[in-house]
């Protein structure tokens, strides 16, 4: 009960000392919300605004409507109608287009006496990535006028149809997986700074050996400098799931009482993972650096960015220990597919680990520091 | 460029600095404005040593860097070596050696290194080199650790390479902002030794500044700072002369310990200062006091001659009126535990060893500690005072031997054993985010007090401690002084019976220090076992027994009056503890070598 | 200025760096494990993507789609009997797709119109769309082999024809490890930078430096340089392992390439300077160099995500941002060679950049406390 008590009284002093002061309550609140509007805009792999040109040496009714399917898309933006082959080089090469479109003289000709007729579409390949993705988009556009050509000419259709769909976000939006993300990512870089800063702090102020000397047992210590730090997280947490629900209109499919146990337990391994930091670093200075090295290969290795399926065998097993990766799943999970606690087990029990494992290493350090 | 600076030498006048109406504001975080330097109009001729005396806040710094051309004044004009410091900065800082608080050392570097990077600076040639470095080598004793990290050296030896590295280049003019702070006595001495032995050879002008009262004393010149304005200038003897008449010797009736009688006396309306001379008091009054003043009743005060802090003191007292608050520790102090002074020990440390890899901090320490003592741990920086001190916290465990505070050793103690003792660590460690009365409740709470008794002990602690005008500030932002009260209030919240004080008074002011030892005398009294450690070897005088600790051991032990008697003075000079001190380590030296 | 206070000003700057651990942390070690990371663990592009095809009714001709969707270096097939058990791995997470063959798929084959549903798993768009479009590959590639074993009908009408200059294979390393560049310059310009700096306010050595004949212009060099060849040597590294280690072409010279990233690392460098005149706080300067360059050269900078198609506000604060011009030049010089038309406008505009930031940053360091 005692014990409680003083721990009451840590949480308490910690939660005043950053919420206080202005300039801290601001690092503690704003950043997050703003990095989640900004990197919410900025980190998508969508396109919307492809900029291309047309070298259309047919001319004809044909290719018109072609071309006319393509500006309708609402993707596209067509910048230039070239005259001349040569064009087509220096148009990419300067980044004014990165896609250009060519239509061969005999297109129409070739459409109306059934055979194929080939489209030539030239990508700028320089991020390749935004290039296979607006080679996509030509290529969905293409069937659609293939089958609307089909319907109108009275030809049968094609053997085969393939029908696309995509579970849980039908208009495959890079936003519905990023921003859910970004709830872990965010709050993972401010609860390790947060952390392993409060600790630096006091070691730095003299302030450490002070609560040592109270009754304080160095558990007690530990709980309270966690505590806070988890509590803000919640805050962090529910204002960027605030932020996707109201301001990016994601459709929230799932239960937030299926959500919050596993960041909860997320933020409790990330606070540890703080603790360690500080358990290493002597100064604030040496506390940041440390969490930056630590944050770069925990954001690099999660799955936000590049998928971890896409990685090396080895380097995918070195991801099972990064607790981002599976809060990350868990909010994909019960965000996008409505997950109830049954589909996310698989990766509460690993989060559930690292958390006791970064914990019990932190309070091992801790008192070997002591000894 | 550099030729224009030297072209400039013709122009000096008889006065090396000379400032007319010097202003220099600065803007607070809360956009207020305050002048650290208000109209201060100041001259120092060629060749003399001037030392820039006052409490902290009183704009020596600002005083200093302003000299360098480090600061724009908001008002007024600086002249350094002739040269308009405000508008031609570069001129000046060519032609002074200046050392900055820190010393301004790179760390990382070796002394050598440290030395090579100056010269260059200075544009020194090979030739001039090797005749600069065996000389400042001598000089500063430095030239078996020319290899070393700078970072690694002694608070001493980092201040004389600090003064090494302005030296190389034979400036005309030294600037020298706080060299002695928290460097031991020997080291001290050694400093005005080569300062003096600079102004006398190369008849170089040296600036200092001083937070030392006893330092001042030792300077040609003298300007007395206080809140941004000349109080005074002049010789030394000037300043004395100004106590003159109204300085006293009091005897200590066998009644009192002498600590007992400066807390009285002090109390005295007419009183400026009271503080310890060995077994006696010395007394300073603001007027011309009559014999049958009943502050003397049953003394007898002999008149002396006034040092330079009596006049320093005078002076400070009337521009500040500041009256010596008296009320403090009327009672509520350690559970009525008012057997003063028993026979039972309290703290005992047997053949303690601390070892860092090869490093050994303390090396076989053995003392105790009995109850209502005040106990100092003496010695200069470094020489294991804290390490000791840490151990007996459990902070640290030891390498060897034993040690027990009220009978158990903390870092084994389940957590109540720790609600005895108190804490004030290095540097005042306050939440300094927080404010004064969440700062106490906040240590309240840790100590488990809680309702009602919580709020007693808050309110005690803020009408003790007089902090009931600054309650809501942040604790952070307080001067030093205001930071020591408070974190003693926080210490003393659960009443402890022990008491741990890690030098409680390095970047404190004389006047805060002296309110400090009163504090700790009354604690003493009221039954609270005190162990402070420190660096100033004058306030040993308040400690009824001491250690002294050099290198990590302890080379002697024993009430003051004892330790004075190994002091090396010729008469008349009285003995002081400083004297002793360094008697002590030159003993131990030799012997080691 | 004095070529001597220079040199001695270097030489310390190179022993200190040597000498402070988290200096090598940041400006070597961090590096090397990017350079690894990018180069070995990261990449856009699927490979064995677990897709389940579901056969209701095993015949020849599903066994010849399961084949070609087996023959792609994409997929790995998992063939079960039922709609269901299919939705059942996909929701466990245990493939990414579905290929359903609809019910009496072979008779439907025969009358014209079979249907093939494409399901995946949505989550992660990007990967969505690229499984999408290896599964429309995989599917026309059977039927172009039927067509040429002599069945009817065809693809098309309009078959387009799709070409991907500079990066034929669609290999994300090729811009990835160019981008690493921006990221490892901006550490060491303005993150390392910053902080050095600001400790020089904080441990006082500057006060002392400015009291003696060294000119402030001389204190900069001295900074400067130090870090700036620790930038190109980031530089060196990164290329060349990008070219011999990863096989990342680079089809621009050499010299434009050291050119411009020496342009980019001088931006950076003022940044980093500037940020710690300002704040002269070691903690301050390093987390606004790592709100203000770091995640921007992430994020906003082109580096991985198209800037064209973010909101006109976000866009335009990407124009304030050095980064964005270094990428697009990075990207050119390796992938598409030395075009002018790039290159001159962009770095015009860091070098305006360079320039204001280095005029403040001389005002700001004067030699004034």
């Amino acid at each position: 009960m005692e014990s409680l008590r003083r721990i009451a009284a840590l949480i308490w002093k910690e939660l005043l000392a950053i919420l206080k002061d202005p300039r801290s309550r601001f690092v503690v609140l704003i950043p997050p919300l703003l990095q989640g509007l900004v990197f919410g805009y900025a980190a998508t792999y969508d396109l919307n605004r492809v900029r291309y040109a047309v070298y259309d040496q047919d001319r004809s009714d044909a290719s018109r409507q072609f071309l006319a399917m393509i500006d309708g898309s609402g993707t596209f933006r067509r910048i230039a109608n070239l005259g001349d082959q040569r064009e087509i080089k220096s148009i990419i090469d300067d980044r004014q287009a990165i896609l250009v479109v060519q239509i061969g003289s005999d297109f129409e000709r070739r459409l109306l006496t059934g055979q194929p007729a080939d489209v030539q579409v030239i990508a700028d390949g320089r991020n390749s990535n935004t290039a296979g993705t607006a080679l996509n988009y030509i290529a969905t556009i293409t069937d659609a006028f293939n089958s609307r050509w089909r319907s109108a000419k009275g030809l049968t259709s094609p053997p085969v149809e393939p029908s696309a769909r995509a579970w849980f976000n039908p208009n495959l939006e890079t936003r519905w997986f990023m921003i859910p993300g970004l709830i872990g990512m965010l709050t993972l870089v401010q609860m390790i700074v947060i952390t392993a800063m409060s600790v630096a702090r006091e070691r730095e102020q003299g302030t450490f050996d002070q609560l040592l000397v109270t009754p304080f047992r160095p558990i007690e210590i530990m709980i309270g400098k966690s505590a806070p730090s988890v509590l803000i997280g919640l805050v962090q947490v529910t204002m960027v799931l605030a932020l996707a629900i109201f301001w990016f209109r994601i459709p929230f499919q799932g239960s937030l009482l299926n959500l919050y146990p596993g960041v909860l337990l997320f933020l409790v391994a990330a606070v540890g993972i703080g603790l360690m930091v500080s358990s290493v670093a002597g100064t604030m200075q040496q506390a940041l650096l440390g969490s930056f090295l630590t944050i770069t290969p925990l954001a690099m290795l999660s799955g936000l960015n590049t998928p971890i399926s896409n990685m090396p065998a080895g380097i995918q097993y070195v991801t099972l220990i990064n607790p981002l990766r599976y809060v990350i799943v868990i909010a994909h999970k019960v965000f996008l597919e409505g997950a109830s606690l049954r589909y996310i087990f698989p990766e509460m029990w690993p989060l559930a680990l690292i958390a006791a494992f970064t914990l019990s290493f932190a309070v091992w350090m801790f008192h070997r520091r002591l000894m | 460029m550099e030729e224009k600076v030297s072209d400039k030498g013709a122009l000096v006048g008889p006065y090396v600095i000379e400032s007319r109406e010097l202003t220099k504001e600065f803007v607070q975080v809360n956009k207020e404005r305050i002048k650290a330097l208000d109209s201060v109009s100041i001259s120092v001729s060629r060749g003399t040593v001037t030392g820039l005396i006052g409490p902290d806040g009183a704009g020596k710094t600002t005083l200093i860097r302003l000299t360098a051309g480090l600061f724009r004044p908001e008002a007024g004009s600086i002249r350094v070596l002739g040269i308009d410091a405000a508008s031609e900065p570069q001129a000046v800082q060519s032609r002074v050696g200046y050392m900055p608080q820190k010393f301004g050392l790179y760390e990382d570097l070796s002394v050598q290194e440290n030395l090579d990077l100056y010269a260059d600076l200075h544009g020194l040639s090979r030739e001039a080199r090797a005749e600069r470095y065996p000389a400042l080598m001598q000089m500063t004793g430095l030239s078996r650790f020319t290899g070393r990290l700078a970072g690694r050296l002694s608070g001493g030896m980092k201040q004389k390479l600090g003064l090494a590295c302005t030296l190389v280049s034979t400036p005309e003019l030294l600037l020298l902002d706080e060299p002695t702070v928290g460097v031991d006595p020997l080291s001290r001495r050694e400093l005005w030794e080569i300062v003096y032995h600079l102004a006398r050879e190369q008849n170089l002008t040296v600036l200092l500044s001083t937070s030392y009262l006893d330092e001042a004393e030792r300077c040609g010149m003298t300007i007395l700072l206080f809140k941004g304005r000349v109080l005074e200038s002049g010789v030394p003897s000037k300043i004395s002369s100004i106590a003159a008449g109204r300085v006293f010797r009091v005897e200590t009736p066998a009644s009192l310990k002498p600590r007992q009688l400066q807390f009285r006396l002090v109390s005295g309306s007419a009183v400026v200062d009271a503080s310890l001379e060995g077994e006696r008091v010395r007394l300073t009054t603001s007027t011309d006091p009559a014999r049958d003043d009943p502050l003397f009743q049953g003394l007898t005060p002999t008149p002396i001659a006034p040092r330079f802090e009596d006049g320093f003191m005078t002076l400070v007292r009337r521009a500040s009126d500041h009256t010596v608050d008296t009320r403090f520790l009327s009672g509520g102090v350690a559970n009525g535990a008012k057997h003063v002074s028993s026979d039972e020990v309290v703290v005992e440390v047997r053949n303690l060893y601390k070892r860092f890899g090869e490093f050994t901090a303390v090396k076989d320490a053995s003392f105790e500690v009995r109850r209502g003592e005040i106990f100092g741990l003496l010695g200069p920086n470094g020489a294991g005072k804290s390490t000791t001190f840490r151990m007996l916290c459990g902070l640290l465990p030891p390498s060897e031997g034993t040690l027990g505070v009220a009978g158990v050793d903390l870092r084994r103690a389940r957590a109540s054993a720790r609600q005895r003792i108190g804490y004030v660590a290095q540097k005042f460690s306050l939440y300094g985010q927080l404010s004064v009365s969440e700062n106490l409740e906040f240590f309240a709470r840790a100590y488990g007090l809680r309702g009602a008794r919580q709020r007693e002990r808050v309110d005690w602690a803020i009408e003790q401690f007089d902090l009931q005008a600054i309650t809501g500030q942040t604790s952070g932002e307080l001067p030093g002084g205001y930071k020591q009260r408070l974190a003693m209030a926080c210490a003393l919240m659960h009443e402890p019976e022990i008491l741990f004080l890690d030098e409680p008074t390095s970047g404190v002011d004389p006047l805060a220090r002296r309110e400090f030892w009163q504090r700790i005398s009354a604690l003493a009294d009221h039954g609270v076992t005190v162990i402070v450690t420190t660096h100033f070897m004058e306030e040993a005088e308040y400690c009824d027994r001491m250690v002294i600790m050099v290198d990590g051991e302890i080379l002697a032990a024993g009430t003051p009056a004892g330790i004075r008697q190994r002091a090396r003075v010729v008469e008349p000079k009285e003995p002081t503890i400083e004297d002793a001190f360094i008697a002590i380590v030159e003993d131990f030296r030799q012997s080691a070598a | 200025m004095s070529a001597r206070r220079i040199t001695a000003l270097l030489r310390k700057e190179m022993l200190q760096i040597f000498r402070d651990p988290s200096s090598i942390a940041i400006a070597i070690v961090l590096p090397i494990f990017l350079i690894l990371l990018f180069g070995y663990g990261l990449s856009l592009d699927p490979k064995d993507i677990p897709v389940a095809l579901v056969v209701e009714n095993p015949t020849p001709v599903s066994a010849g789609v399961g084949a070609a969707f087996g023959l792609s270096r994409y997929f790995r097939i998992t063939t079960v009997t039922s709609m269901k058990k299919a939705e059942d791995l996909m929701r466990e997470g245990r493939v990414d797709g579905i290929v359903r063959l609809g019910q009496n798929f072979d008779r439907r084959l025969l009358i014209g119109t079979a249907p093939i549903q494409v399901i995946v798993q949505g989550v992660d768009a990007n990967r969505a769309r690229i499984i999408e479009g290896y599964a429309r590959g995989a599917i026309g590639q059977w039927m172009g082999q039927r067509n040429s074993a002599g069945a009817d009908s065809s693809v098309g009408p309009v078959v387009v024809q799709s070409r991907i200059w500079f990066n034929a294979d669609s290999d994300s390393r090729y811009f990835l490890v160019p981008g690493l560049v921006v990221l490892i310059m901006t550490i060491t310009g303005a993150l390392l930078t910053a902080m050095v700096m600001a400790r020089e306010w904080e441990r006082g050595t500057l006060e002392a430096l400015f009291v003696t004949p060294v000119r402030a212009g001389e204190i900069l060099i001295g900074k400067t340089v130090p870090y700036f060849l620790l930038g190109m040597a980031g530089l060196l590294l990164t290329a060349s392992t990008g070219r011999f280690l990863f096989h990342v072409p680079l089809r621009g010279s050499l010299l434009v390439l050291t050119a411009v990233s020496a342009l980019y690392l001088c931006v950076a460098l003022g940044f980093g300077l500037l940020i710690s005149s300002i704040t002269r706080s070691q903690f301050v300067a390093g987390q606004i160099a790592l709100i203000a360059a770091f995640l921007p050269a992430v994020f906003l900078s082109g580096f991985i995500f198209d800037l064209a198609s973010v909101p006109k506000a976000v866009r335009l604060v990407s124009y304030l941002l050095p980064a964005r011009y270094y990428v697009s030049l990075l990207q050119t010089l390796f992938l598409a060679g030395d075009i002018w038309s790039i290159i001159i406008p962009d770095c015009a505009v860091m070098l305006v950049m360079l320039l204001v930031l280095f005029g403040l940053t001389l005002r700001k360091t004067k030699k004034r406390l």
